[in-house]
């Protein structure tokens, strides 16, 4: 009923403003078009002169709703992300100054040209050293944010240090699977024909490789405050991508071709609801690139904690060939030979 | 007759003109309802046509657009005429997840492709060309009908996919695979995928054969007089458009079969090592990056082949309405050139994080803020064209001015995200979302306005309503802004694109006032948009008459036609042209048209 209610006022709306529109057509013609068109021609530039005042009151208004509901209102969680910071308010900075002259300029120069009678528009076909002057000025300071940008580009994408720590995160529809290396630091190889989610081997793993035996599944991300991770990205499905939006820092996970991405956590989960004054603050891990219909429910957690804090959740983590091991042979013997066993099965 | 044999230099071209010249003639009196409207080789009707298929698109594209919004303004509410209109795809009066995506998609498709690329650039190009160089009609009349008949071809494939069962395609309109190459991943990669891909492949066709056409008629067909430097910009921008097009528009082409092959032929172009729900695919060896090469060696020109055709037409309006010569008119010619070039040298700007090398991401970094420099002297140059001028507020020259103010602001957004380090960050957010709509989609969209409310008179004879132009300009102009400026903080919040619903995050759930805003003014300016649509239909037949031959005061060659030309454009000879387009306010005289010969007192400019 009131979608019809609604239908009704449009339509009256519109026939309103279409009769509106047609009387001033006739009354224009009446009243002369000459005069007409000089009416309609000081209330067009005045309005480009309203525009511009409550635009720039606007814009300052925005700002004052919106800042601190950003991530520029809260330090980046990474050290990286700092150096994203810095460079967007540089760049915030150039290309504000550059937004609000030539705005401003733009409107102020429609409302004080508006056609009048006595002035004569001014030949000015066109002038060398004026059109050096914005090439040149335009190319310094590009120049310099390019500049700045690499310097920050190629420290991001360095190479990871050598004590990193390693987490394998995986995309699937619509979640995250994560693997750590274990105590010897190496993956187990994978292969993506022996992925078999309902016996435990949801990533592919090769149990042959002994390098796997350690390796540790998670359905969350613990990393420790103040030590660089490296994180090898990868998908099974389609394309994803790991979005770290508090850490500033962002990679697809891409089918057949893995990725890495490293950073340094600044603050722990606990450190960060005390910044931010949010008592429900996690660290999110979003989706980021367009992945199927439940795309925007692809979330993932990670937990930034102390060395020891982490050293904990580690040990309550059974290695996943383990945890396998188990559901396929429940006999609590565990020898070398028992092994094979259910490894022949597993393959 | 004989004048303007002897305007072409090369004897094949002469023929060609002389023997479309009689069949211009011979069919005046004796065209039917089929051949003048249908099936017609005119370039002004074939302009028409495209620009009434771009409107009834542009319709549908932006319906959807508020149909989405729906969904992020109101995540809570729900609405049961939605499922009276659409049944399952909008079970409960919600908005379910697949067709919200399959809205996102066709959205992106339909206005990036049916609207501002056929619509505004295939309507302008072949309205104006022969018109402003002084020719009878295209190089080739019949491969124009052809290019308009490829598109509605493209258009009813298209058309056609918004019905079938599993729907439209729906993994956005850039079509990744492997989301876009596996039925198993999305219903949307089902049969709609392959009916994109077939409708994108005869647009494809279509674009080209409009584009080395416009190339062809602009290179051959120009009349005496009129060298390439004498043209006005509004040519030089549908030559280069026109030129991007022909260049990139194959590489999607070849994209767009690969893919195809990888769907129904199991060949691997883009498929390796893929589990999907749970079923293990034998694909080895393709590369999903590979398609995102292809896809935006054309994607970026496509960019500049919207927006290139919008910045000719505002810099001639702009002079037209200043009654000042465009400032520096060959930096203007020379920006647009860099921008040519400079459009196939960035694309990789739209995959820092795909894993690209950092060092070849350097390049593209380089190259894509290298476009801010043109950009600016464009922008400088339109200032000044305007300071000093006599500025009169047509319809058109409102617009004009809002595509300047829109296009600093969105251009200004491109030095952040053509910036790795910030791309970083701000890729794939909210933030990437205002800087395309502004700077491409609400800019090229006023542009196209300037040039329709322009060459109105020129088109139907008649002036749209003034009244009713005003109220759309206001609207849609503090609109647009309403709309797109706070989405940039949303965006600095990292929000990601392509989400349906954010209740269930801690990042991103502070918006929702924000997002019920944008959402209630996209519906007004959807609202006013269908106003000038009724102003445009209504005016064609009841628009007040345009009673003289220039009714703009302007200098170029489409206002000596009669006020409503026939097939031919010129009933006599075709005239020549004796100075460039943008004498307005020399020596005293209010505009000088280019037929004019050069007076022996006259100063040189």
């Amino acid at each position: 009923m009131s979608g019809y209610f609604i239908l009704a006022i449009l339509t009256l709306a519109f026939v309103v403003t279409f009769q509106i529109a047609k009387a001033s057509e006739y009354v224009s013609v009446l009243k002369g078009e000459e005069k007409a068109f000089r009416q309609n021609n000081r209330i067009n530039a005045f309005l480009f002169i309203v525009f511009l005042v409550l635009g720039l009151i606007g814009a300052w208004w925005c700002n004052e709703m919106f800042y601190k509901k950003t991530l520029l209102a809260q330090p980046a969680a990474s050290d990286h992300g700092e150096k994203v910071d810095f460079m967007l308010l540089i760049t915030i900075a150039v290309t504000g100054v550059v937004f609000f002259i030539t705005q401003i300029l733009l409107f102020w120069f429609a409302f004080k040209y508006q056609y009048t009678e006595k002035r004569k528009a001014f030949y000015f076909p066109h002038n060398n050293k004026l059109e050096l002057i914005w090439t040149v000025v335009p190319a310094i300071f590009l120049t310099l944010l390019v500049g700045l940008g690499m310097f920050y580009w190629f420290k991001m994408t360095s190479d990871a240090p050598k004590d990193s720590q390693l987490v394998e995160i995986t995309g699937k529809q619509f979640n995250w699977l994560v693997r750590y290396p274990g105590k010897d630091n190496v993956f187990g190889r994978k292969n993506y024909r022996l992925t078999d989610a309902s016996n435990g081997n949801a990533l592919g793993v090769d149990w042959e490789d002994g390098a796997s035996h350690d390796d540790i599944e998670a359905t969350e991300v613990h990393l420790v405050v103040g030590k660089p991770v490296q994180l090898v990205i990868g998908a099974q499905d389609v394309i994803h991508d790991v979005g770290l939006v508090h850490f500033r820092m962002k990679m697809d996970a891409v089918p057949g071709i893995p990725t890495t991405m490293w950073f340094t956590p600044k603050y722990t989960t606990a450190q960060m609801k005390e910044i931010t004054g949010n008592k429900d603050f996690v660290y999110e891990i979003s989706c980021d690139q367009m992945c199927g219909s439940g795309h925007y429910s692809m979330r993932g957690v990670i937990v930034v904690e102390t060395q020891e804090e982490f050293d904990a959740w580690m040990a309550s983590k059974k290695p996943q060939f383990v945890t396998v091991k188990e559901a396929a042979a429940p006999a609590p013997a565990a020898d070398s030979t028992a092994t094979s066993k259910p490894l022949a099965k597993l393959n | 007759m004989s004048s303007e044999t002897i305007t072409h230099g090369h004897a094949a071209v002469q023929t060609a003109a002389h023997a479309h010249d009689e069949h211009g003639h011979d069919h005046h009196h004796e065209e039917s309802f089929l051949t003048k409207y249908i099936f017609s080789t005119d370039h002004k009707m074939i302009g028409k046509q495209f620009l009434i298929t771009g409107i009834i698109w542009a319709i549908i594209g932006g319906l959807f657009s508020v149909l989405f919004r729906l969904q992020l303004g109101y995540p809570e509410m729900t609405f049961p005429f939605l499922e009276d209109l659409f049944g399952k795809w909008a079970a409960g009066g919600r908005i379910t997840n697949e067709f919200y995506y399959a809205l996102v998609t066709m959205h992106g498709t339909i206005l990036v492709f049916f609207v501002l690329t056929a619509g505004l650039s295939g309507t302008f190009a072949n309205i104006l060309i022969p018109l402003q160089i002084g020719a009878r009609d295209m190089a080739s009349g019949f491969l124009n009908m052809l290019s308009y008949w490829f598109f509605f071809l493209a258009s009813v494939v298209m058309f056609a996919s918004l019905f079938i069962q599993t729907g439209p395609a729906s993994g956005g309109w850039t079509i990744y695979p492997p989301l876009s190459a596996l039925g198993q991943a999305s219903e949307g990669s089902k049969l709609g995928m392959d009916f994109w891909l077939i409708s994108m492949a005869l647009f494809i066709v279509s674009s080209l054969l409009g584009g080395l056409n416009y190339i062809s008629t602009i290179l051959n067909l120009r009349t005496k007089g009129m060298s390439m430097t004498r043209m006005p910009l509004t040519m030089w921008a549908i030559f280069f458009t026109a030129v991007l097009g022909v260049l990139s528009f194959p590489v999607l082409l070849s994209g767009a079969v690969l893919l195809l092959f990888d769907r129904n032929l199991g060949t691997s172009f883009y498929l390796s090592e893929i589990v999907v729900k749970g079923e293990i695919l034998p694909n080895e060896g393709g590369s999903a990056i590979l398609f995102q090469h292809l896809f935006w060696f054309l994607g970026h020109p496509e960019v500049y082949i919207i927006l290139l055709p919008a910045m000719g037409m505002v810099s001639e309006i702009l002079s037209v309405n200043s009654r000042k010569p465009i400032f520096g008119y060959l930096a203007m010619v020379g920006s647009l050139f860099a921008i040519c070039i400079l459009a196939f040298l960035v694309w990789a700007h739209h995959m820092f994080v795909t894993g690209l090398n950092p060092f070849l991401g350097a390049f593209f970094v380089l190259l894509t803020l290298l476009i801010a420099v043109p950009s600016a002297i464009k922008v400088f140059n339109w200032l000044t064209t305007i300071w000093r001028g006599n500025i009169r507020f047509t319809p058109g020259m409102l617009f004009a001015i809002g595509f300047v103010s829109l296009f600093i602001s969105g251009g200004l957004t491109g030095i952040f995200l053509g910036n790795s380090t910030l791309d970083i960050h701000l890729h794939d957010t909210y933030f990437v979302i205002a800087h395309f709509h502004i700077v491409m989609g609400v800019a090229s969209f006023f542009g196209m306005f300037a040039g329709v409310y322009h060459w109105f008179p020129k088109m139907y004879g008649r002036y749209l309503n003034t009244t009713m132009a005003y109220i759309h300009f206001w609207v849609t102009f503090v609109g647009s802004y309403l709309i797109f400026w706070p989405m940039h903080y949303q965006g600095l919040a990292g929000m990601p694109r392509r989400y349906t619903d954010f209740s269930n995050w801690q990042s991103f759930n502070q918006f929702s006032d924000m997002n019920r805003f944008i959402s209630t003014v996209a519906m007004v300016v959807f609202a006013v948009q269908l106003l000038f649509v009724f102003n445009f239909f209504y005016s064609i037949f009841k628009g007040r008459k345009v009673t003289s031959q220039n009714p703009w005061g302007a200098n170029t060659l489409e206002w000596t036609t009669p006020i409503n030309p026939g097939h031919g454009n010129w009933p006599g000879d075709i005239p020549e042209v004796h100075r460039w387009a943008y004498d307005y306010g020399k020596d005293g005289r209010e505009f000088i048209p280019q037929t004019e010969p050069v007076g022996a007192n006259e100063s040189a400019h």
